[in-house]
Formats: structure tokens, C-alpha cells, sequence
């Protein structure tokens, strides 16, 4: 971005209505001037478009116009009156005229009675003081149509006032500043989709009110803050602003937590965040965020940060403070040490899916080109890997097909082990938004998801299988699609491998793939295992959306590769409306699997065992490479406990407490020699290491994020890293302790890297993006742009190509002992591990793990909604207090990993994926019983975790 | 590694390629195994076989075969 945009505050035109995606143009005259738009547009939007602002307050473009404040109106000829812009649509030969004495007149009217309702005491909004005026759009709507004096004075009756509510932990309510203008009630309709705001009480008495006139925390308010951002009279204000005062710089940036990728402005007051406000033009999110990353961004200045290096020679000693020299020399040559004793292959990292492309990517080159072997690998191991794998087979790339805008034009949504409004919160506006315009839903999910209900949105079907048996039910799917001849025959025997069609219609047409035999394995009704096939396979456009709750099981690959056997069959592939689309956990997982973090791969998904490729980085790098998979994160720990892996550089990842079988984990972290772990806080991973190097957070380092929809897009640098070095930067000091002279002095030039060494990425560089804003790879030559929507012409590999998907059931089977599935996930409030969320005030929202079980399983057990109740599985055991609720069905209990003192991951087992290793979080068979404490295992952890987190008192110095 | 571990593994894999219609399922499950697996792994399931595979299924059992008699020429 330019120097200028990077330090003034950027205030995005508000056109007052939404764009209209209408194709035939109209021409009118405004003003006298001729201007030419898509039929559908108002006459407000027409006018902003060719520069000329209409005053208004009720209308904004992120929400369909309202009519309500009689501000911007304009005169028509040959039309009696003064019609509102903003709700009257252009004509062909219109002529509208926006200025008069008489509309001068009317508005200044208008908004005389608006401001004499409004607690003002002075009409100059540079003289307000924000902690009682916040925004003044109001104001400065008053200074645009010329108001200098309102004649009923400033401190005339006001209307009703509820009194403030400041129960939200980051925006307050004041209801004396409410115009009923309606934007924050439309805002969280129309936007955000929740329904919690009505405008109470008629005439002057009617005022805003969340939920049935409570307070907004106890209202079903979700925090994400569109309210906030459309109210134009600061009467709902973020607290920040409040107490920091208006800010006076925006750093556009990414936010940093999950895989929809929102834009933000980094509003800045000095050095001090002081806002984020979701950016108007951020193709992913179109000006909306959720709570996490408009709010919960505190954890960047937490207190528990740690920014200085440590190290310690064991784990059971206290950590020591040293230098940054001292800390990375210690690294490397601990890593040398080990090399030389153990073997080149003893050493390995794992790069995380939290840090920037480029981060990502030297991390792997590091492993690659410095430790000599490919021991890399990434938390998308133990997420999306089955996505890599399963998609590259039948379509030839690892990447989900459309753009989140595709959503728009589907008729029929499969959501299968996903929970997009928790999980992908903003990617959930959407999609209600589209179901409200009347598209169908599929929901496939062992629980009742919030979409299968919720205001103005119901699924047509919900299939609540039993946790495992994903492939069973995706393949009686096709079964009844190819018995009923819903199949797409132009489509196959244009686009796919006739052969192998014909084999895999074969296959699932088998008795044991029909609706019956698999109604007897999910538990799911053959009913509705046919009336979901024929609803998406005859529905109009159809798309599938899936989450880890595909990806997570010992078939996660297989079941990747049926839901793409399915869109094939049905022709939905290749256009925008439909498609095959992975919801991505972290931030950039998809920019880790892109950047070369797998093992077996360099970046763009190139096998490393392959002679050109390899060629082409080792005379980039000038070293000759291994042509040999190195070790998956499972793997790993396996080799440490075998004596062949003895150290591990992990860069911002708590694999301790977001991979399985916890203990499982602690024992091969417990059995290397050097563990390096690079993070922000002192994590559960840390108690198990040697060296601690402080990590920066997303505000503090300039780089890029690929979000889910392979969207590439900056993060850039609003204040300088705490800790003293960008992440970028401390893998470089390492790679330069071990001897590489690899060198750079900004991340860009790790771009021009990855595009001079990467086909997809060929035209990506910072330049590019600058001036287009994001890019979707793949972006070369032929898509200079890059690619919106995938496999528009032919697919990738070429012939889509069908695959056979055996089910074959879980080891993880019910019994006498573990006669309950337990299945995981997240929820809104909380991120991954938590480490992030939980040192913000989103613990208002969700404090502790919850186990959910259903009330017959409860009673069968004894077990009372909030009582401690004991969860074991054949890994482990741990405690946490039930939440009884029919949300999950019989026989399946559900709960989330948030907090490091639960440890759900005591309980998951080793079980994984058959092709990827991705492990089996999502199925394990417990037993649940009543408890009346914690279990040794947590009280052990407890105590371990005090004692491993010690900082040595600094020494004086001499 | 224990050996258990790789063999359920490899079993794993070996589900998957022999349900397919056609194909070669040793050869697949080898080539998923050589693409995959790194070198400690293929040798300590080599080993497990030279110690008479207990566990394997049989295509498994035939895909191991193969990356024994490739480690005659090259490291596996
Ligand atoms: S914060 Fe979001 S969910 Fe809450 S009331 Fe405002 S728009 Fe609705
Ligand atoms: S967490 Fe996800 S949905 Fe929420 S603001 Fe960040 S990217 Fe957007
Ligand atoms: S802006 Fe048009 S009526 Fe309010």
C-alpha cells in the first residue's frame, strides 16, 4: 500500500444502497450530468457513483434501503413531490435534481428534529469529545445540509431511554443517541443474520432493543459488531473508542484467526490499535467480521506475552532470560550436536498454519536446504491433509473450487461436518443470506448444527449420522443418485474418465451402498438419505461445503473423494454456484499445505521425489536436496520414542494440546533432546521444550494469508514486533546460526521466491497485490488475475476421475466398556487451542469445555445438566461438567478443546487417516460417568505445567 | 517403530487400494507407501516382514514384498 494510504485514515465510499447485479444499463440525467448504471440502481447510488453525495442517515450500502429518515430526497421532473433516493430506482431519461431551495429547506427540517432528539451539546463535530459523542455521522450529515441552529435547543425532551447497557464487553448501547434509523436492526438481519435487535415501543417512544429487551450479553446477540459499524449516531460505539479516543490511521490488514480470511482497517491512534473495522472492500467478507476478529485481538498486548528468548538444559529446570544471540546459538548448535550423534534425519520443524506464507516457506526451506532432510510438516497434517490428498486425485489440486461470492448463485447447500457458524462465522452470514433468498439445505452432521434451525433459515434435511460413517452415507448419496438416473451424463462423458464412471456406478449401485443397508450403519432414515440425493442431484445449483468433521476420520481422504464423486456425477462442478469447498480451520492452512510444509511435497504440491522439481529448488537454493518423504507430525513422535527423532523446531503450534492422545504426544516431546518452540505465550508445548523464541503477532509483520478460498492477501505491519523480530526474522537468525546464507530484507522477496519456484503462483508479488487487492491462485500467464472459480474447462488433472469409496468402519467401535462417540469441535467465541481467545473477553461467552449429552444417555448415567462428569476412552480420561441437550442425538456425546485444563485430547486416540496420517479427532468411543473431581491426570498435568513454566529471576547485572 | 502400528497402517492403506475395481493393489499400496513414508518407516516394516509379517493382509503383504526387493538396489 502506498505510503499514504498507510498512514491517513481510510474511509470507504458509501454508495447508500447495494450495487445492482442487474446486466441492462440505464441512462439518466443527475444534476444536468448524464450517468449510466445497471437497471435496479437508485437514484442515490447513481448520484455517489458519478460523485455527487445525496445527505442521508437511514440508508448505508452494506444494507438494502429503508425509507425511513426523509433525508435524501430529490426532485424529479415530471414527478410531483420529493421522492427518498434512496428507495426510488433509476429510469431511462429520468432527470433528477439532488440540490434546491426547497430540498435544502426540507432536509435542514429533517435533521433539526433529529439533532434536538440527540444529546449534543455543541453542533461542531470537531469540538465533540468522544467519550460522549463516539461517531458523528449525524453531525456531520447536520454540517452537510447546512444546519447551524436547531431551534428547539439542544436540551429539549428526549425520547424514551432504557438507560446504558454496557454488558457487552466491548461495545456499549446508549439509547439516548438512537434515531430509530433501524441500520443496527437491519444490520444484524440482513448482515450478520442473527435477528437480535427490534426497534421497541411506537412513535416517539420507540427506541432500539436487543433480544426481548434485555441486555445484549443475555440477548442472542453474537458480538460480531455490524451493529456497531452501521450506527450512525455513536449510540452503539466499540468501548475502545471510548476510553482510546477516535483514531487517526488505518493499516489494512488480515485478520489472523480462521480460514475465511475477513479484511480489516487497523484503525491506529499512535502506536495503540485502536479499533479493527472489517474493510468494505475485502473480497472475502465484504465489510463484515465476526467477534474474534473484530474484538478479540487483546491477546496482542497480554500481559503473559513472553518477549525475550529462553532456554534452559532441561525440562524440569526453570526457564533463563538470555539474548536473542545466545538463544539462537544454543538452537543451532544443540541441532548440530544432534546431527552429528544421531543423524542427519533426527531433526525436523513444524510450521503452522497461524504464520504468513512466507513464514511458512522458510521454515520448509530451512528443514530442506539447512537440516538436509524433509522432516517437515504443519497442523494441517491434523486437519485439511485429507482435502490435499483426496481432491488432487479426483480433480488434480488440492484447493477448494470457488470464491465465497459463488455462494450467491446456489440453489441447493450441502454442509457436511461443518459448523460454519462457530467455525466460519462470516462465510455463515453469507450463507443464511442466500437461504433466506430461498436455497435449499443439507445438513450432514451428527449434531443439530445451529443452520438446521435458526431465525429465518431451516434445512430441508438434516442427516444426524452416527459419528464414522461419513463414506457410508455420502456413498448411498450417489447410490440413489445413479439408481434414480440423476446423473449428469453430458457432464461425465465430457469431463470425466468414462471408464471409470462406469466402474463406480457399478460400485455404488451394490445392495450393501443403498439407503436401507446404510440407514442400518449411520442410523440416518433411507427416507431421507433419498430425499437428500434427489434435492441436491435436481435442485438446480448445487454445492458442497465441508469441514474437519469430513476431513477427521480414519476415512477422512475417502470421504473427500466421494463428496467430489458426487458433484461430478451431478455436473456441479466448474461454475460459480456450485463446487466441492473445503471450510478451512487456521487462517492459512491453505497457505501452509500451498507453501511445501508437507513432507513429501514442495510447494504446489510437487512430490519431492520428483527429478525437475527437485532440480529447479536445488539450483534456486544452490544445494542438493533428499529426494525421500521425511516424517508426518504422528510420525515424529513415534521416531522420538524409537531413539531415531531427537529434536524439533515448532513454529506458532501447541501440538500438545491440539493433537490427539495427549499423552501419547508428551512422551515423544519427552523423549527428544531439543525441543525449539516459537510462540507468543509460554503454551502447553512449551512445557516440554529447551529453547522459547518469542513470536509476533499479525500486527506486528508485514506477509500473506491464503484463506479457504485460495485468496491470497496481505498482512501488514501496523506496529513493530514486541518481541523485537517478526517470525520471518527469527527463522532467518536460525538458518544463519546453522551455516545457510539465505538472505532477505523484507517478506516480499520470499514472494518473489515462492512465484519464480511455484507455476500457480507465478504472477503473485507484493506489487500485484497492492494494486488488485487479493489474488486466487492459481495465477500465472494464463490467469493473470488469478482464478476465482476452478476446473471451468477441463479439470486440472485433466478427466475428472471417479474413485471406489469402500466404507470400512472406525476401530473405534462402540462397546460394553466405551458404549458412547465422542465427537469434537469448536464454537464462536474461542479459537483452536485458545491460546489466543482466552487471554481476551471473549471468556464471557465460554469460559470451560462443556460436555454435551443427550438427556437420555444423562439419565441413564445419573447425570445432571452441569454436573462433573468423568469422560474415558481406552487413551485416557478427564473431566468436565455435562451440558444435557437433545442437540446431539443418542449415543454421541460432543464437546469442544478450548481450554488446556480440560485436555479433550487426553481422550482422543492415535487412530488416523489411512492415506494422510490426519487423525481421528472425531470419533472415539468414551464412557461417561459421574465424578466428583478432577482426574490424576489432570492434576498431575496441573502441577506439571506450574513446574515447567518457571522463569528464573533475572540475574543482577555485574 | 512399533511394529503394530505400521501394520495396522499399512493394512489401512491396503483396505482402500483393494476395494478399488481395477488396478494393481501391491503396486498401488507401494507406491502410496514409497510416496508417504519416510525411509525409517518402509525399512522397519521390511524388517517386520523378514520377521515373517505377522498382521499383514495379504496385498499388503505382496506391496512390502516389492520395497524389499527394491532395497537390494537402492536404501529404502
Ligand atoms: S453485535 Fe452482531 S449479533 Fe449482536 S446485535 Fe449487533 S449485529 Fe446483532
Ligand atoms: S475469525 Fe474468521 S470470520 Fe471472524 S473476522 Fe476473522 S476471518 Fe472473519
Ligand atoms: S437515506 Fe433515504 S430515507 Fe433515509
Amino acid at each position: 500500500m502506498s505510503e499514504d494510504t498507510q498512514m491517513s485514515l481510510i474511509d470507504e465510499i458509501d454508495y447508500g444502497t447495494p450495487p445492482s447485479q442487474a446486466a441492462e444499463m440505464v441512462t439518466l440525467t443527475i444534476d444536468g450530468r448524464a450517468v449510466t448504471v445497471p437497471a435496479g440502481t437508485s437514484i442515490m447510488r447513481a448520484a455517489m457513483e458519478a460523485g455527487t453525495a445525496i445527505p442521508k442517515l437511514c440508508a448505508t450500502d452494506m444494507l438494502d434501503a429503508f425509507g425511513s429518515c426523509r433525508l435524501c430526497l430529490v426532485e424529479i421532473e415530471g414527478r410531483a413531490g420529493t421522492p427518498a433516493s434512496c428507495t426510488t430506482p433509476v429510469a431511462p431519461d429520468m432527470a433528477v435534481a439532488t440540490a434546491s431551495e426547497r430540498l435544502d429547506r426540507l432536509r435542514r427540517g429533517v435533521m433539526e428534529l433529529y439533532v434536538s432528539d440527540h444529546p449534543v451539546t455543541s453542533l461542531d463535530p470537531c469540538t465533540l469529545d468522544p467519550c460522549t459523542q463516539g461517531d458523528v455521522e449525524l453531525l456531520d450529515v447536520a454540517a452537510e445540509v447546512g444546519l447551524t441552529e436547531v431551534r428547539y435547543g439542544l436540551d429539549g425532551a428526549r425520547h424514551r431511554s432504557t438507560g446504558l447497557d454496557v454488558s457487552n464487553p466491548y461495545f456499549m448501547y446508549d439509547p439516548e443517541k438512537c434515531i430509530v434509523c433501524s441500520r443496527c436492526v437491519r444490520a444484524c438481519s440482513d448482515v450478520q443474520g442473527t435477528f437480535a435487535l427490534t426497534i421497541s415501543g411506537r412513535g416517539f417512544d420507540s427506541v432500539m432493543a436487543a433480544g426481548s429487551d434485555q441486555p445484549f450479553l443475555e440477548s442472542e446477540c453474537v458480538s460480531c459488531g455490524a451493529c456497531v459499524q452501521a450506527c450512525p449516531t455513536g449510540s452503539l460505539i466499540e468501548k475502545a473508542v471510548v476510553e482510546t479516543g477516535r483514531p487517526d490511521r488505518t493499516v489494512l490488514t488480515t485478520c489472523a484467526y480462521c480460514g475465511v480470511g475477513c479484511s480489516f482497517k487497523a484503525e491506529m491512534k499512535g502506536d495503540d490499535v485502536v479499533r479493527m473495522v472489517p474493510y468494505k472492500d475485502g473480497k472475502a467478507n465484504h465489510g463484515h467480521s465476526c467477534v474474534k476478529g473484530r474484538f478479540a485481538w487483546g491477546y496482542t498486548t497480554h500481559r503473559e506475552r513472553i518477549l525475550h528468548p529462553m532456554i534452559r538444559d532441561s525440562i524440569d529446570a526453570p526457564w533463563r532470560e538470555v539474548s536473542w544471540d545466545e538463544a539462537i546459538g544454543f538452537a543451532a548448535s544443540e541441532i548440530g550436536r544432534i546431527q552429528a550423534r544421531y543423524g542427519r534425519d533426527s531433526v525436523g520443524a513444524i510450521t503452522s498454519s497461524r504464520c504468513t506464507n512466507e513464514e511458512t516457506f522458510l521454515v520448509q526451506k530451512l528443514v530442506r536446504a539447512g537440516f538436509g532432510n524433509n522432516n517437515v510438516d504443519t497442523c494441517a497434517r491434523v486437519c485439511h491433509s485429507p482435502t490435499g490428498y483426496g481432491l488432487s486425485q479426483t480433480f488434480g489440486t488440492s484447493a477448494g473450487t470457488q470464491d465465497f461470492d459463488s455462494v450467491e448463485q446456489t440453489d441447493v447447500m450441502i454442509v457436511i461436518g461443518a459448523n460454519p457458524t462457530d467455525a466460519h462465522p462470516v462465510f455463515a452470514s453469507r450463507m443464511k443470506q442466500r437461504l433466506r433468498q430461498g436455497a435449499k439445505l443439507i445438513v450432514i452432521d451428527p449434531r443439530r448444527i445451529d443452520l438446521v434451525r435458526s431465525p429465518h433459515v431451516e434445512a430441508e434435511c438434516h442427516l444426524p449420522l452416527r459419528p464414522g460413517t461419513n463414506v457410508a452415507v455420502v456413498t448411498a448419496l450417489a447410490h440413489v443418485i445413479v439408481a434414480e438416473r440423476l446423473v449428469d451424463e453430458d457432464f461425465v462423458r465430457m469431463r470425466c474418465d468414462w471408464d471409470e464412471y462406469q466402474d463406480w456406478a457399478d460400485f455404488v449401485l451394490r445392495p450393501e451402498h443403498g439407503p436401507e443397508a446404510v440407514e442400518a450403519l449411520s442410523g440416518v432414515p433411507a427416507d431421507l438419505i433419498r430425499k437428500a440425493a434427489r434435492l441436491y442431484a435436481t435442485g438446480g445449483n448445487g454445492a458442497i461445503y465441508y469441514g474437519l468433521g469430513v476431513t477427521e476420520h480414519s476415512q477422512g481422504t475417502t470421504a473427500v473423494m466421494a463428496l467430489a464423486n458426487l458433484a461430478m456425477a451431478t455436473g456441479n462442478i466448474g461454475r460459480p454456484g456450485v463446487g466441492v469447498n473445503p471450510l478451512r480451520g487456521q487462517n492459512n492452512v491453505q497457505g501452509s499445505c500451498d507453501m511445501g510444509s508437507f513432507p513429501h511435497e514442495l510447494s504446489g504440491y510437487r512430490h519431492i521425489a520428483g527429478g525437475d522439481v527437485r532440480r529447479l529448488f536445488e539450483s534456486d537454493w544452490g544445494v542438493t536436496l533428499n529426494p525421500e518423504p521425511g516424517l508426518r507430525i504422528p510420525n515424529m513422535f513415534d521416531a522420538a520414542l524409537d531413539g531415531s527423532f531427537k529434536a524439533l523446531y515448532v513454529q506458532g503450534e501447541d501440538i500438545l494440546q491440539s493433537d490427539p492422545d495427549t499423552r501419547h504426544v508428551a512422551a515423544g516431546l519427552g523423549a527428544m533432546e531439543c525441543v525449539i518452540v516459537q510462540d507468543l505465550f509460554l503454551n502447553e508445548t512449551a512445557s516440554y521444550a529447551h529453547v522459547f523464541l518469542p513470536g509476533s503477532t499479525f500486527l506486528e509483520k508485514d506477509g500473506t494469508f491464503t484463506n479457504a478460498e485460495r485468496r491470497i492477501q496481505l498482512v501488514r505491519k501496523a506496529l513493530a514486533p514486541r518481541n523485537g523480530y517478526a517470525d520471518w526474522e527469527v527463522t532467518l537468525l536460525l538458518a544463519k546460526a546453522l551455516g545457510m546464507t539465505m538472505h532477505y530484507d523484507h517478506p516480499s522477496q520470499i514472494m518473489d521466491e515462492i512465484a519464480r519456484l511455484t507455476p500457480t503462483f507465478a504472477g503473485v508479488s507484493y506489487a500485484r497485490l497492492e494494486a488488485l487487492g487479493s489474488i486466487q491462485w492459481p495465477c500465472n500467464a494464463n490467469a493473470p488475475e488469478g482464478t476465482p472459480v476452478m476446473h471451468v474447462d477441463g479439470f486440472v488433472r485433466g478427466k475428472g476421475r471417479f474413485i471406489a469409496t469402500e466404507y470400512v468402519a472406525s476401530d473405534e467401535k462402540t462397546g460394553p466398556r466405551f458404549p458412547l462417540l465422542l465427537t469434537t469441535g469448536r464454537i464462536l467465541s474461542q479459537y483452536n487451542v485458545g491460546a489466543q481467545t482466552r487471554r481476551t473477553d471473549n471468556v464471557v461467552w465460554h469460559h470451560e469445555d462443556v460436555l454435551e449429552i443427550h438427556p437420555h444417555d444423562a439419565e441413564m448415567r445419573g447425570i445432571a445438566d452441569g454436573a462433573w462428569v468423568r469422560l474415558a476412552s481406552r487413551a485416557g480420561e478427564t473431566t468436565l461438567r455435562a451440558q444435557v441437550t437433545d442437540r446431539v442425538a443418542p449415543g454421541v456425546v460432543y464437546t469442544t478443546f478450548h481450554h488446556p485444563d480440560t485436555q479433550a485430547n487426553v481422550v482422543t486416540t492415535d487412530n488416523s487417516d489411512w492415506a494422510t496420517n490426519c487423525p481421528e479427532y472425531k470419533c472415539t468411543a468414551v464412557q461417561v460417568s459421574p465424578s466428583n473431581g478432577r482426574s490424576p491426570w489432570q492434576q498431575d498435568y496441573e502441577a506439571f505445567s506450574d513446574r515447567s513454566r518457571r522463569i528464573a529471576p533475572v540475574e543482577a547485572a555485574e | 517403530m512399533p511394529p503394530e502400528k505400521l501394520v495396522h497402517m499399512a493394512n489401512q492403506i491396503g483396505k482402500f487400494f483393494a476395494s478399488q475395481p481395477r488396478g494393481d493393489a501391491p503396486a498401488a499400496i507401494a507406491d502410496h507407501l514409497r510416496k508417504f513414508w519416510d525411509p525409517r518407516m518402509r525399512r522397519a516394516i521390511v524388517a517386520h516382514l523378514e520377521q515373517g509379517g505377522a498382521g499383514l493382509d495379504p496385498p499388503v503383504r505382496a506391496a512390502v514384498q516389492r520395497l524389499a526387493s527394491e532395497s537390494g538396489h537402492q536404501t529404502v
